[in-house]
């Protein structure tokens, strides 16, 4: 970098070489070829300072990177990487019963407003209730079972006279045998092998016959085939294992068929005459989540173990043989069984590997390639912009330096209002304008381009007048006069090519500004939209403080490009500043 | 001078309008309003007797937002030239009220930041211009660039990232710690300046690099001057030209630099407080802004406007008072 000054003075040596008269004399081939166009002085001046070479080198690689960078980049831009994870899915859900079960004896019927009567009564400690002219009775087999009768009245008996209510005369056996229970104290009597219940209805009492209705219970019945599910669940059936257990047999006879009972701490198995399982009775009912799914009866016998055992974790080997993990988690009364299921996962923020350089973002997306892609858009959007304000700056500052006087006076005002528009607040609301139209990704960043080239012409303008205020006096605007070009021409073709390069410079320099700019909008979220990236866009995951605290290379590299871009843009810009006005020197 | 500022002050005057005329067009022209969403919410109230459209009329009505564009205009002038700016929609206080609530802490640190930068930014600019092409040069200039180059967002993330969470020294967010209101006033007030550091020293960062390149370039141009050679030759020590001859010219341009840093001075730094949530005019907009609070954001902008106005007429004027030959002219 100190040679900078050293070149200076070989520059400076060499024109004045050239300028020197006695030299000027013997002009020969070889002094003629020293002789450097404008051009090339300044791009030897240039590529002699080293701030601005690096930032030179800077600004080719990170063009390189994103824009040649998509093409070797595997992956697309807007990608989702997914995975396979397992992740814990509600399987079956299991709960205590405490509703009973109604099982309605074959031909039978028990409507629910029967069945609340007997809720009442059951409430009420009374034995008999009435449902529409339906009298009904009850007992108690054992804890949390009851056998629900239907009464049919014969009689009714108020003192001692019979009356029939079916039939045209009570016989006289069922008098006698009325009478005898009654004397003893009992409520059911046996008369030709038919059972006859006393009731009281009112003052009278009652004498009715009865059959089975229906089973109300707490147990819950599984058949371990599905081909006996019709027997299991009949009335018989219950009926009869219920009577066994309450009376603590082991075997008993339903339909001329042998079944034995095992109890096994707060459940009971039923076996078939071989030996084999044939049912399951547990006050724990076991559902799959998806009705879809059959859950078979070890699954369910091995829930109710665990809830049983008080456990929060099992495995169960299906018939295929395959051995699986469950959870039990306890919510109040009901056991929710999960599963670790195999579910396709989008791979959120994954650490940098050999296959994601940068990692996955928050998307599931590859970050090394929305870098490339999102330096596409930023790079873009500062050359539109600055394209836009130079246009813009160009015609304004030219018409007005050209024509000076009242046109100058008026241009000039016009570009003090534009001035006096406060940019942030203009650029959020057009932000939130873009938000509540819902304006598509791609068409947005066009529209963001636009508003920030026409807040941004103003600096142009100015340049181009000042400049041109001065030029327009030389004499080579007086030999264009004189050779009647027509104005447009004169102002477009002969004094804007001569503002060129300080455009240029101020370009440059501006371009690191647009950035920021584009960035910090971005990061406000106001900017390029998802799915879209832009370098700004990309760091805005770090306003949440997790991915800001957790996930460094989600946002670092992004700021990192940002900052390199913008400090390369300021190391040209300063260096050509430099090579166009040495005198300046910066 | 006198007809000179007369001028100025009546051109500064027509464009504050035509800003805040503009401002208030486009903020008008947002197709969903803040009124929108809360006759929507009003009206959906169960006890409400009104349908949505009643409301929003009614609404409309209330925020004189049932006459055009222009009337709207004149009728919001009107009240703001009385010093009626209306109630911000979305704190629910007149926007005045709000202002002075938030001002305060916006020049404060903006007083701070600004007095940190000269200390910083003037000696180092002169430093490297008095040693132009030294190593010296060099690392104050890249420096410089640096602060230039960073987007506020990712200097103050990166501070974030390294003072709150892996040193732990500062809060990540906000301007009072958790015990704030245990505490005893002095107490207080340095848990706010406390706060008030991470802000202070983004800001500070960023405009430190603009401040630095122009003493410079200034530096240089007057050290280039005659009166600088011919203070040499009269053998003055070089401590004198420094300070004495050269330093005081360099004054000149800087004094209407710093008139152009009031705007920003009082109108807060939107994105530095907006990233570390300090409830400055900046962070405090910022919110009303992206809602469409329509009285608060025509107040802040107009407040913007004519501050800018002021600063350039007031570096019109303390040009001439600084350099006489302006005065002469």
């Amino acid at each position: 970098m100190a040679d900078i000054k050293n070149t200076n003075k070989d520059l400076e040596t060499e024109i004045t070489n050239i300028d020197d008269p006695q030299d000027e004399m013997h002009l020969d081939d070889a002094r003629r070829v020293k002789v450097l166009s404008p051009g090339m002085l300044v791009f030897k001046r240039f590529i002699r300072n080293k701030l601005a070479v690096v930032g030179l080198v800077i600004l080719f690689f990170m063009f390189t990177f994103s824009f040649l960078g998509p093409l070797f980049s595997p992956y697309e831009q807007t990608q989702v990487f997914k995975g396979v994870g397992s992740m814990s899915k509600e399987f079956a859900g299991a709960i205590y019963n405490e509703e009973l079960r109604y099982t309605v004896a074959d031909g039978e019927s028990f409507s629910s407003g029967e069945r609340a009567q007997f809720l009442l009564a059951l409430g009420s400690n009374t034995d008999t209730f009435t449902y529409e002219d339906n009298v009904f009775y009850y007992v108690q087999e054992s804890e949390g079972v009851y056998r629900i009768l239907q009464l049919d009245p014969v009689a009714e008996v108020l003192l001692k006279i019979f009356t029939p209510v079916k039939g045209d005369s009570v016989p006289k056996a069922l008098q006698t045998a009325y009478l005898k229970a009654v004397k003893e104290g009992e409520d059911v009597f046996v008369v030709d092998g038919e059972t006859y219940r006393i009731t009281q209805k009112n003052k009278a009492a009652q004498i009715s016959t009865e059959h089975d209705v229906a089973l109300a219970m707490l147990s819950v019945y599984d058949p371990y085939n599905e081909s006996d599910s019709d027997t299991v669940s009949s009335y018989q059936f219950k009926l009869a294992t219920t009577q066994a257990m309450a009376q603590d047999q082991t075997k008993y006879t339903v339909n001329s068929q042998n079944f034995s009972l095992r109890y096994d701490d707060g459940q009971v198995t039923v076996l078939d005459s071989s030996g084999s399982e044939y049912a399951e009775i547990s006050d724990i009912i076991v559902n799959p989540i998806d009705q879809s799914i059959f859950l078979t009866v070890d699954f369910k016998a091995s829930v109710r173990e665990a809830i049983n055992d008080r456990e929060t974790k099992f495995s169960y080997t299906d018939e295929n043989g395959e051995t699986e993990d469950y959870t039990i988690v306890r919510v109040n009364n009901t056991y929710n069984i999960k599963k670790e299921t195999p579910t396709e996962l989008i791979r959120t923020y994954e650490n940098p590997s050999a296959s994601h350089l940068l990692g996955l973002d928050n998307n599931g997306m590859d970050v090394a390639t929305r870098l490339m892609y999102g330096g596409q858009v930023s790079l873009l959007v500062g050359f539109i912009v600055i394209f836009i304000e130079v246009f813009i700056g160009i015609v304004i500052g030219g018409i007005s330096g050209y024509f000076g006087g009242w046109v100058d006076t008026a241009l000039m005002r016009f570009v003090d209002l534009f001035n006096s528009i406060p940019f942030y607040p203009m650029v959020l609301i057009f932000g939130s304008v873009m938000d509540a139209l819902e304006v598509a990704p791609r068409a947005r960043i066009f529209l963001l381009m636009m508003i920030l080239g026409l807040l941004g012409w103003t600096g142009v303008a100015r340049i181009v007048r000042g400049q041109i205020l001065s030029l327009r006096e030389l004499d080579f605007m007086v030999a264009t006069e004189a050779a009647g070009i027509r104005t447009s021409r004169r102002i477009f073709k002969h004094l804007v090519p001569n503002v060129m390069p300080l455009l240029i410079v101020y370009a440059t320099a501006g371009l690191g500004g647009i950035i920021i700019t584009e960035a910090t909008l971005g990061f406000l979220g106001l900017g390029v939209k998802y799915p879209l990236a832009s370098w700004g866009s990309i760091i805005n995951v770090a306003s949440d403080a997790f991915v800001m605290t957790n996930f460094w290379f989600m946002w670092i590299p992004a700021g990192m490009l940002i900052l390199l871009t913008v400090l390369g843009f300021n190391f040209v810009g300063d260096g050509l500043r430099d090579a166009y006005d040495p005198k300046m020197k910066r | 001078m006198r007809n000179f500022i007369l001028r100025r002050l009546f051109l500064g005057v027509f464009i504050s309008l035509f800003g805040a005329m503009v401002i208030y067009t486009t903020i008008r022209s947002l197709p969903t309003s803040y009124v929108e969403t809360i006759a929507r919410q009003r009206a959906s109230n169960p006890l409400s007797t009104k349908t949505y459209q009643e409301w929003l009329d009614q609404l409309n009505q209330v925020y004189k937002l049932d006459v055009g564009i222009v009337p709207g205009f004149f009728g919001w002038l009107e009240n703001a030239i009385q010093g009626d700016f209306g109630e911000s929609w979305h704190y629910g206080i007149p926007v005045t009220e709000k202002f002075s609530q938030v001002i305060w802490y916006s020049v404060i640190i903006n007083i701070i930041t600004f007095i940190v930068q000269i200390f910083i930014s003037i000696p180092l600019g002169i430093l490297a211009a008095r040693k132009q092409y030294s190593k010296t040069d060099y690392a104050i200039t890249v420096f410089a660039l640096m602060g230039i180059s960073l987007p506020t967002f990712f200097l103050a993330t990166i501070l974030k990232y390294v003072f709150s969470i892996q040193l732990g020294w500062f809060d990540l967010y906000g301007l009072t710690g958790r015990f704030f209101n245990s505490m005893t006033p002095f107490e207080q007030a340095m848990d706010i300046g406390y706060h008030m550091v991470l802000p202070i020293f983004t800001l500070m960062m960023l405009s430190v690099g603009g401040l630095m390149r122009y003493t410079r370039t200034n530096m240089l141009e007057v050290l280039n001057s005659d009166y600088i050679r011919t203070a040499r030759a009269k053998g003055l020590s070089e401590r004198v030209v420094i300070n004495k001859h050269a330093f005081r010219n360099t004054l000149i341009p800087l004094v209407s630099y710093m008139s152009y840093i009031i705007p920003s001075m009082f109108g807060g730094a939107l994105i530095t407080e907006t990233l570390f949530q300090i409830p400055g005019i900046g962070y405090i907009s910022f919110q009303a802004i992206i809602r469409g609070d329509i009285p608060f954001a025509m107040f802040y902008t107009t407040f913007i406007i004519v501050l800018t106005q002021i600063s350039l007429l007031l570096a019109d004027i303390m040009y001439a008072v600084v350099d006489p030959r302006v005065r002469a002219n």
